[in-house]
């Protein structure tokens, strides 16, 4: 992070650009109201230069029993949004979510659930990065810094969910608002890049759009929120709970 | 005791030849590292679930060997057997030799080498890893320190506590080394408090194995052979030193296997998982230990050929031990969800297939031959190599 | 001491710099390298004066990068993607060439100062989504 501080700014307007820039988040909020669908409200908007903070905690719940064993609606969406293509070698092309079938050992019972970044309060890959590459964003998200990820794959070895992807080969047809590419580790990224416009991610609108609902995405710190609300009304579980990591990724029914 | 001579290794066909041969291997290496990077790895055998493979095995083999081939200095300066002095030189050497082997192939295996510079200047002091890259570093800069101390007589008054400095630092390097396989708590094959120890004991074995093959290597090659009774002593301590590995090795599958959770894992590895299961018996069982401690601690096998025979086969089976854990801990399928069964497009609930691959194989052994070269090359730029005595006749 | 070391490796680099432009101008002395010719670019004018984005444009995009991936904050002044936007070219047949395609934008200066491009291999190098054009 030193590099922040001695970064030139030549520009003398910069300072009263910011607090116009400040001011104006509300309107700019109000404006970006109207296209597509809008999970922040007015009260939690933040304008394009300010820091995302620890106010809020984004979350995904997933509903066991809505979700369809057979139905990949989010991987594809995933996979379109991140402009993520097979390479005919399913062993080493990346997938950032992947559909689990899970047999219950005593009772037989199947269910089919989405599995991706679970986005933990306590992240192991987070504490294992030499560099630093791996980190955990303020309101959450955990994410990697390819810029300075150094590809040493310690981060996969400590995932406790199998989440992350080495890219294995060069890369082209990348999206602007995705980069990827090759000798460095990804995975979900909650769609930061649509969150930061305060837009869903791309799996929960296609599950939406499937007419399943499986899935919930929200705010955890905003006890209005709707994914607040149902994570207090009924049980849900995290995965490897024994683990506690407080995951941000929770399942309910089952 | 009389001050012992020392002198560089001599110019010979049987010298540069070998030195040529390590070369080549060093070379096909860098070409496999080159390979690799440039079309990505998908050319290896590692995978998404494999992330770490043949490299690895062989990166960490040698840097765990590094610590141990300090040995014969460290009992020499650190436990005043001055006996051992004569090899104190050779063994620090040698230490260096392996980590800059090591080390090579770890960060020419990353995917992004070229951002090495990235790894100097960001450093995450939550991980293990790079607290590593200090006390690599540092175990580099302490030898240096410590050869110097011991090539300068004025200087030799300091050898005890560089020595003593060396010997701390190289086992916190172990237990660093042994810990970044030891805090994946996900892992249900690594996630423990054993591998600490059982690094320590491994580096001592395998450490002292090295020592005794490349330095029956560099003396062969000057027409002579390692000082009879000091080898002697070597392979007594070798013996012991597998004898303690196989220890931990039974105790932490013997805890394994009374915890619940395990049994699978274990079964995978000591029953139905090949190559995993062969390779622990026959490997690192069979080869790497009872007949090594046989030959090295029975005088019923007395022979010339049983002391450098038995510390290849501790080579070996240190090797095949490093597979069996690192690639056969990843192999066995990480459960999500207890109590499920579990299947996916990803791979879940089923073994992974790995086979490494030529360029993984290429890269690994390049850093061995680096490793080697190194070592003769400094025998032979400076006098590392102690002049035998009356009582040690040519061979 | 991390910023220490930071600090190290930047003075180090500054050498490198200046040993080279050192070499380069004496080079100069004996061949004249052709100027680079750079492709046109849309709108009329760049975020910072020309004089400084020619020495600073690094400096900028890093700056930005670090306040994009880890704080979230996504200003379009200095963003690479508003870069790319401006300075992008388009075929007769209205596809987009790579910025870092030889002869565009980014790749001429970078020939002409023999200075690989990190960026693409994992940034698009054309536009592919509509962008704001504002500063
Ligand atoms: S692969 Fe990249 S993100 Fe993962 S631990 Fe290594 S440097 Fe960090």
């Amino acid at each position: 992070m030193t590099r922040l501080m001695n970064c030139p700014d030549p520009s003398p307007a910069a300072p009263a650009r910011r607090t116009f820039f400040t001011q104006a988040g509300v309107g700019v909020a109000l404006l970006a109201l109207a296209p597509g669908v809008r999970l922040v409200d007015l009260a939690r908007a933040r304008a394009e230069d300010e820091p995302v903070t620890s106010a809020n905690r984004w979350g995904l719940l997933i509903d066991t029993d809505k979700c369809q064993s057979g139905c990949d609606e989010c991987v594809s969406a995933c996979n379109e949004e991140h402009g993520i293509v097979g390479h005919g070698r399913p062993e080493t092309d990346a997938q950032w979510i992947r559909k689990v079938d899970l047999k219950d050992d005593q009772t037989g019972h199947e269910l089919s659930i989405p599995v991706l970044c679970q986005h933990c309060e306590e992240p192991p890959c987070v504490d294992v990065c030499p560099t630093g590459a791996s980190f955990r964003r303020d309101d959450g998200i955990v994410l990697v810094d390819k810029h300075i990820c150094i590809g040493c794959r310690y981060c996969m070895m400590a995932c406790p969910f199998q989440a992350r992807s080495f890219i294995h080969e060069e890369l082209t047809g990348q999206r602007t608002h995705a980069p990827r590419g090759k000798g460095t580790v990804e995975s979900c990224t909650l769609c930061v890049h649509r969150v930061d416009k305060g837009e869903q991610p791309a799996c929960v609108e296609a599950c939406h759009r499937e007419g399943h609902d499986a899935l919930v995405f929200g705010d955890l710190n905003d006890a209005e929120d709707q994914l607040t609300k149902l994570t207090r009304a009924s049980a849900t579980r995290e995965l490897r709970p024994e683990l506690k990591l407080n995951t941000s990724v929770r399942y309910t029914r089952f | 005791m009389s001050q012992t001579i020392f002198h560089p290794s001599r110019s010979s066909r049987a010298f540069w030849g070998t030195c040529g041969v390590l070369v080549v291997l060093v070379l096909t290496g860098l070409f496999a590292a080159h390979h690799m990077e440039s079309a990505g790895h998908w050319v290896t055998g590692m995978t998404n679930r494999v992330v770490w493979g043949m490299p690895h095995v062989f990166a960490v083999f040698l840097i765990v060997t590094a610590s141990g081939a300090l040995n014969v200095a460290s009992i020499a300066s650190v436990f005043g057997r001055s006996d051992y002095k004569s090899l104190s030189r050779l063994s620090g050497l040698l230490a260096a030799a392996l980590l800059i082997g090591g080390l090579s192939v770890l960060v020419l295996d990353l995917g992004r080498p070229d951002r090495l510079i990235v790894a100097m200047t960001h450093y995450n002091f939550r991980s293990i890893f790079a607290w590593n890259i200090f006390l690599y570093t540092g175990f580099l800069g302490i030898v240096v320190v410590y050869l110097w101390m011991m090539f300068e007589p004025r200087m030799n008054r300091f050898v005890t506590r560089v020595g003593t400095l060396a010997f701390a630092w190289r086992i916190i390097l172990t237990t660093g080394t042994g810990s970044i396989f030891g805090f994946l708590v996900a892992r249900e094959t690594f996630s423990s408090a054993l591998l600490a120890p059982m690094f320590i004991a491994m580096s001592l074995s395998f450490g002292t194995a090295v020592t005794l093959l490349l330095g029956a290597l560099v003396f062969r090659l000057k027409g002579e052979n390692l000082p009879a009774e000091l080898t002697g002593k070597l392979a007594r301590l070798l013996g012991y030193f597998v004898l303690s590995v196989s220890l931990f090795v039974a105790v932490s599958h013997l805890t394994h296997l009374y915890s619940a959770g395990h049994q699978g894992i274990e079964r995978f590895l000591l029953i139905d998982g090949r190559p995993y299961s062969l390779l622990f018996w026959i490997g690192q069982v069979l080869l790497g230990t009872l007949v090594p401690a046989v030959l090295l601690l029975s005088d019923r096998f007395k022979h010339a050929v049983s002391v450098p025979l038995g510390a290849l086969l501790v080579v070996i089976g240190g090797l095949a031990q490093l597979y069996v854990l690192i690639i056969g801990g990843q192999a066995y399928p990480m459960s999500i969800v207890s109590g499920f069964s579990e299947s996916s497009t990803f791979f879940d609930g089923v073994i992974a297939m790995y086979r490494p691959s030529l360029p993984e194989w290429g890269l690994g052994v390049g850093g061995m031959a680096l490793a080697a070269l190194i070592f003769l090359v400094g025998t032979r730029v400076l006098p590392f190599l102690p002049v035998p005595t009356p009582d040690q006749p040519r061979a | 001491m991390l910023h220490g070391l930071t600090r190290t490796v930047g003075m180090i680099r500054s050498f490198v710099v200046l040993f080279i432009f050192a070499l380069s101008g004496s080079a100069g002395l004996f061949a004249d390298v052709a100027k680079p010719q750079i492709p046109a670019s849309r709108g009329d004018q760049c975020v910072e004066p020309v004089e400084i984005m020619r020495r600073n444009h690094f400096e900028f995009i890093v700056h930005q990068r670090d306040l994009t991936v880890h704080q979230g904050i996504r200003t379009k002044r200095h963003s690479l993607a508003g870069c790319i936007d401006c300075h992008s070219t388009k075929t007769a047949a209205g596809q987009y060439l790579p910025v870092n395609a030889e002869g565009e934008f980014c790749q001429t200066c970078h020939t002409y100062a023999a200075v690989k491009i990190d960026c693409f291999s994992c940034h698009a190098a054309v536009p592919t989504e509509k962008i704001s054009q504002s500063p």
